[in-house]
């Protein structure tokens, strides 16, 4: 299923939120990522119909989410706060969400739900007696229990361990793989990086850029790369690049070449003719900021 | 009416100690009754004086108050609604089960001990159990509505029903003969007269017009309710 939203804008008085958004979010993973405060929560919660976009449309393949319980049948919500009815068990908690979708089953939809968080153990514990990642997990799991084709989740790796962190991921990640739609808010790069196929990235509520990772990279152009290069002959190399525009600084390291290239296109078409040219045998060009914390912290000003 | 929706409202207003703090109100009652009895006022006049001051002007609203907000309100604050909301059952349908379960509590919290006053006091003479009781019954039930909508629309609903139950019911319904043909309390006193002989008891308002306001403010408090919750908004912390 896709989640659209066209031109989408929301705001606050005279605050604007989110601002002239327009994304298609397929099957797969997609993570949504931007710092605090940048418009992901408002932008979830108004795919999860928790928000009515004050321009624009939100759809789930044509259908408005806005003002449509009916959407719920194909959408799982995992919200943020971690507030959950203290008082009754997980058992009682996924069971009861199961009922509210008025499953044919309820009883085995929750054991399911319960055995793909691995709660099946604290199942019959009072939710108040529960840390914080197992909350988020009983969560997790009275969002599956419908087995739905959409799952949100906000910020969902939020106060968990490492082991229950690694084994949401796992989760999200087979169900992307089965073709489920998946959208996980994160102001957190790795886990992004770690979990997600596609990126969305919000900063200062403004859509800043879209794709895989590597595709983001690749269309700030007018971004400079920092290139580790290790060469037969690193100073003659040097000097070769140094002639041409779209280096633009080049310096001599230990561990070989380091290439700052202005122009990323015409860089990656000269460095192999230069070598050759020059006679020089390239052996290992590797990206030196190829990680999202420099690609993030990089839209983050462009936008600003 | 949804059944799971409910049963976890009602635990949640019934659980562990909050049963206590709705019980407490029906407890003075019966022992103010217990207290007229023993010092021998347990005359007419001062059973109607009770029943309708501290039965109906005290007890009910707050009961109201108490039941009407504490089905919604929390769950609101602390955004555990979403459980609920995020759910194909349409939000006028949870509205209509919040307040069955607020009206069901204040009923049986506000109905029963108001009757068994009376009868402590003044037995079934001239009708003045039944009476208050049925009063009771009713206007416990438009509380429970105005209350449950109060705890939707504004997230001071605690505040806002005590100001309104003591400014507006307390002193102005009481004080203002015109105010009070808009009063809960009065309402139910006019239900209570209809079956009530007691020449103790006279209320100013027909029947009619109480009959129609406690239907209009009931229906309308929770088709309202349910209304606001079809726009349910979550604003995020950022």
């Amino acid at each position: 299923m896709n989640l659209e939203l066209a031109q989408v804008s929301r705001w606050y008085g005279n605050v604007v939120a989110v601002n002239d958004v327009t994304m298609t979010v397929g099957p797969g993973v997609t993570g949504l990522l931007g710092p605090n405060g940048a418009g992901k929560s408002t932008l979830l919660h108004m795919m999860a119909g928790f928000l009515a976009p004050s321009g624009g449309t939100v759809t789930l393949d044509g259908t408005r989410i806005w003002h449509n319980h009916e959407i719920y049948r194909s959408i799982g919500l995992v919200p943020e706060r971690e507030a959950v009815y203290g008082f009754l068990t997980g058992w009682q908690f996924v069971l009861s969400s199961a009922r509210l979708h008025r499953l044919p089953d309820p009883d085995d939809a929750a054991r399911k739900a319960l055995a793909m968080v691995e709660m099946e153990s604290a199942a019959d514990r009072r939710i108040e007696t529960y840390s914080k990642g197992m909350r988020q997990r009983v969560k997790v799991a009275a969002a599956l229990v419908h087995d739905p084709q959409v799952l949100l989740l906000d910020e969902p790796f939020n106060g968990m361990d490492p082991r229950q962190r690694m084994h949401l991921m796992d989760l999200i990640r087979s169900m992307g793989a089965a073709g489920k739609t998946i959208l996980f808010s994160s102001h957190i790069l790795e886990e992004v990086e770690r979990v997600a196929q596609q990126i969305e990235v919000v900063v200062a509520g403004r859509h800043a850029a879209s794709g895989d990772f590597r595709e983001i990279r690749r269309r700030m152009t007018d971004r400079p790369h920092l290139f580790r290069v290790r060469s037969s002959d690193d100073r003659r190399l040097a000097s070769a690049l140094i002639a041409d525009a779209s280096a633009g600084a080049v310096s001599l390291t230990e561990a070989g070449l380091e290439v700052r290239a202005v122009d990323f296109r015409r860089f990656t078409w000269l460095l192999p003719r230069v070598a050759r040219d020059a006679g020089v045998r390239v052996w290992q060009i590797s990206p030196a900021d190829e990680d999202l914390e420099s690609v993030f912290s990089y839209l983050i000003n462009r936008s600003r | 009416m949804n059944g799971v929706i409910a049963g976890i409202s009602y635990r949640a207003l019934l659980g562990r100690r909050r049963i206590w703090l709705l019980a407490l109100l029906p407890v003075v009652l019966l022992g103010l009754a217990v207290l007229l009895r023993a010092v021998g006022a347990d005359g007419e006049r001062a059973t109607v004086q009770l029943l309708q001051n501290f039965a109906i002007g005290v007890m009910l609203p707050l009961l109201g108050l108490i039941a009407g907000t504490g089905v919604i309100a929390p769950e609101i604050d602390d955004g555990t609604i979403i459980h609920l909301l995020a759910k194909p059952i349409s939000r006028p349908v949870i509205a209509q089960t919040k307040f069955l379960v607020a009206a069901s509590v204040v009923a049986a919290f506000a109905t029963v001990p108001t009757f068994l006053a009376a009868y402590l006091l003044v037995g079934l003479e001239s009708g003045v159990a039944a009476g208050f009781a049925l009063g009771a019954l009713i206007g416990g039930v438009a509380y429970a509505a105005v209350f449950m909508l109060l705890g939707v629309v504004t997230r001071h609903a605690v505040t806002v029903g005590i100001a309104y139950a003591v400014i507006w019911e307390g002193l102005v319904g009481n004080l203002v003969p015109g105010a009070r043909r808009f009063s809960i309390q009065q309402w139910a006193q006019t239900v209570a007269d209809q079956i009530s002989s007691s020449a103790f008891l006279t209320t100013g308002i027909g029947l009619g017009f109480a009959a129609t306001a406690l239907a209009v403010v009931t229906v309308g408090g929770v088709v309202w309710a349910g209304q606001r919750l079809r726009s349910f908004s979550l604003t995020g912390d950022e």
